[in-house]
């Protein structure tokens, strides 16, 4: 007997929980591959879908492929959106995505979405289209109102999730929290901390109260320490809370009342929010802090010198720590030596133009990568950094999965030798087999991407800003990272050699972001014949713009004809922006007038 | 007596006008007009223009860090520099269709006006010191009596402790004020 038959008397339901174990997207994607009946079978079974590029699938393929779909995570705009760095309109859109998932895949219950423009008639679609939706979670999203959340609030019938991260969201009243039916009683987790207007604190109160499964709860800037306190006498079972304003009069009775409310809550771990805290108000965290494991203070300038120690060596099981370079150095050898599980540390930089009197340098990280020899995640913003520190930090750390470092001032070398960071940045990669993630600064040369393409076997995303010589440095980090899925560079000399030198890379990849480097039409028009499976888009705003005038000029329209651009001759043109992306789905359908698809 | 010429030398063109309390043919210390970068907000500079200014002027998408900081920065040099006395105006540029607000504190004197201002309107001609032609705009000011002045002829630190107002006015209205 063939073993082959075999096959065909092993039931679908036995493979299918099989496949039940395998959690891993990529796992299902590679078993979906092997033949056309664990295809079939796979398809079916799947609950969650990833989908790291929303251009790189139709979204009707992709919803006609998964029909049992029940969890589904987009992301939409390029990493460099979040600076400013791509138009508004670019795209990113939500609704067909909605609309097709509407049409095809009806026991939808959660949606995340990253980097993506919804509209509030799409959130209405959403929550009439899925009968079961549980959780909508949102992060530095756009293109919908208070209106939109009021749509989700009022029609989902047993919402368990809504988490707005770093969104853009238009105000149109504190009404939206009036929305949520009476019977709602189904909240695990809220977070508005983003929303940059009035709430209604009455119904967020009755809210509250009429919730006991609430574990997460971020409040934004809005509410004040009187309702906090209510709020957390209710939520005694409150796992993660972002406070809103935590101002109060050391006599006055919110103060009392929040500070016996928190004592109340032995299960939270994680503390955010603190927006113009005062000293008095962190007194009364004090009692919670030893329990912590996140603790997010990086819109809280007002905590720092004295008050911050104050409050971080308390927090001895900190795994999770986000702060402003306002502590400074000495705070951060306080957390050092107080925080010894640490695992990820970022820094971000409070005062953008000057290194004021307490900012952080090489001392603290060095200090940090000496007391918690845990730490695999940083993000950390300073004005300078010296190869010797970053040596040091490697051999402390070595477990780094994510290392971000963004020295403020572009190009800068280290000031003990005025040498490029090469060397420190060439013992990160050497020392930490298993960094996934690397973002570098400060003067750079050819030989850091030498250091990365040699060593940096398990890189997934690279980020590149003002550095390198020639385009020999993009070709080390093509040629040897085998791992890389997204590379962004800015500003940096790489010209059409190096965006050519290995064409079939960016295939293995899930996108390729250039800006402001030496790449020209010619080069980038030769990339898309090459290789038709990647989209090869430009952003380029001047033309758009040059022709938006002469139509404001002329009585005549200029038809927004792209080859009429693309084809007048001039090859040599330098392309400000370049976005290329492996895609299934063809050229995008829904391009703006600035982005040319060659 | 030729004063503290803390003021920058884009008033060059005024050079001719200006009554000088030292013997004639005195120059007054000019400071190097630094040709910076105005194409409008479409390509980042390439690095930091000058080493020893503090306030850099800043280079598109970076340092990279969301918006939503970068306007609580913002929000908070507004109520930090506010309480130690921060010298905030707002700014009107003709054609323009709101207005801006500027911390004159923070800066350091007339150049570093100019191109914040630059920075900000997108402006690629606010008059210069090779004078200003026809498209030019002139830098005006609201002083404490409500006079409105040309921008650049007194000492920087005077003009802090008087100007009211800014207003970018268009080159053919201004050229009355020459």
């Amino acid at each position: 007997m063939k073993v082959q038959s075999a096959m065909f008397y092993f039931p679908e339901e036995v493979i299918e929980h099989i496949f039940s174990f395998l959690t891993h997207h990529p796992d299902r994607n590679t078993v979906s591959t092997v033949c056309k009946a664990w295809y079939k079978i796979e398809r079916l079974s799947r609950r969650e879908v990833f989908v790291g590029n929303c251009y790189a699938i139709r979204p009707d393929r992709a919803a006609a492929r998964f029909p049992g779909l029940r969890s589904l995570t987009l992301k939409g705009k390029p990493h460099f959106a979040d600076f400013d760095l791509v138009p508004p309109d670019w795209g990113g859109l939500a609704g067909p995505w909605i609309e097709a998932m509407a049409r095809s895949c009806p026991n939808l219950e959660e949606l995340r979405m990253k980097r993506m423009v919804v509209s509030d008639e799409s959130l209405e679609l959403l929550v009439h289209a899925f009968p079961n939706f549980k959780a909508l979670v949102l992060v530095s999203c756009e293109g919908f109102s208070t209106d939109g959340l009021a749509a989700v609030a009022r029609s989902c019938k047993s919402l368990r999730e809504l988490d707005l991260q770093e969104n853009e969201i238009e105000d149109r009243g504190p009404r939206w929290l009036n929305s949520f039916p009476d019977m709602c009683t189904s909240l695990v987790s809220l977070n508005f901390a983003c929303l940059k207007g009035e709430v209604n604190l009455k119904s967020l109160e009755r809210l509250v109260c009429r919730s006991p499964n609430l574990k997460c709860l971020r409040l934004n800037r809005a509410v004040p320490v009187e309702t906090l306190a209510k709020i957390m006498n209710q939520c005694p079972n409150l796992e993660d809370l972002g406070t809103g304003s935590l101002l109060a009069d050391q006599f006055s009775e919110a103060y009392v009342s929040l500070i016996s409310a928190l004592q109340k809550c032995k299960k939270l771990r994680c503390l955010s929010g603190f927006w113009d805290a005062s000293p008095l108000c962190l007194l009364a965290v004090y009692p919670i802090c030893a329990n912590l494991t996140g603790l997010n203070l990086s819109y809280a300038p007002t905590v720092q010198g004295q008050d911050f120690i104050n409050l971080i060596q308390h927090c001895v099981k900190l795994l999770r720590l986000w702060v402003l370079d306002s502590v400074g150095d000495k705070g951060l050898a306080v957390v050092a030596s107080a925080c010894k599980e640490l695992q990820e540390l970022r820094v971000f930089p409070s005062d953008l133009f000057a290194a004021g009197p307490a900012t952080v340098t090489e001392e603290g990280l060095v200090a940090i990568s000496t007391g918690c020899p845990k730490l695999n995640s940083l993000l950390y913003f300073c004005h300078s950094m010296t190869n010797s520190a970053l040596i040091t930090v490697s051999k402390n750390c070595p477990n780094f999965t994510r290392f971000r470092l963004c020295i403020l001032e572009p190009r800068k070398p280290d000031p003990a030798t005025n040498e490029p960071l090469d060397e420190g940045f060439g013992a990160v990669v050497k020392t930490c087999k298993n960094l996934r993630r690397f973002s570098i600064s400060g003067l750079l040369t050819d030989q850091v991407f030498y250091y990365i393409g040699k060593y940096a076997k398990a890189l997934e995303m690279l980020s590149i800003a003002f550095a390198g010589d020639t385009d020999q440095g993009m070709t080390y980090v093509l040629n040897g990272c085998k791992n890389l899925r997204k590379l962004e560079i800015r500003d940096c000399p790489f010209g059409d050699g190096a965006l050519l030198a290995d064409v079939t890379k960016y295939e293995t990849m899930r996108s390729l972001w250039m800006s402001s480097c030496d790449i020209s039409l010619r080069g980038c028009k030769a990339l898309a014949t090459k290789m038709p499976s990647l989209n090869v888009e430009i952003i380029n705003e001047w033309e758009a713009e040059m022709e938006e005038n002469l139509n404001n000029g002329v009585a005549e329209v200029i038809s927004n004809n792209n080859n009429k651009h693309i084809n007048n001759g001039n090859d040599e043109r330098k392309v400000e922006k370049l976005y290329v992306y492996r895609t299934v789905g063809g050229p995008r359908t829904d391009a703006p007038d600035f982005v040319w698809t060659l | 007596m030729e004063g503290k010429s803390s003021y920058g030398g884009n008033m060059e063109y005024l050079k001719a006008t200006e009554l000088k309390l030292g013997p004639p043919g005195t120059d007054i210390r000019q400071e190097a007009t630094s040709g910076v970068s105005t194409r409008p907000k479409k390509r980042a500079m390439t690095g930091p223009t000058e080493q020893h200014t503090k306030s850099k002027v800043q280079v598109v998408g970076w340092p990279p860090v969301r918006p939503q900081r970068m306007n609580s920065f913002r929000a908070r040099r507004n109520e930090t520099v506010d309480e130690s006395g921060g010298v905030y105006v707002k700014v009107s540029m003709d054609g323009a269709p709101y207005l801006r607000n500027i911390d004159l504190k923070i800066l350091h004197g007339y150049k570093e006006l100019r191109t914040i201002l630059e920075g900000m309107f997108k402006c690629s001609s606010l008059g210069g010191a090779e004078g200003y032609d026809e498209e030019g705009y002139a830098i005006t000011y609201e002083d404490k009596d409500g006079d409105l002045m040309l921008v650049g002829d007194v000492p920087w630190e005077m003009f802090v402790s008087s100007c009211k107002r800014l207003r970018i006015m268009k080159g053919s209205e201004a050229r009355g004020l020459s």
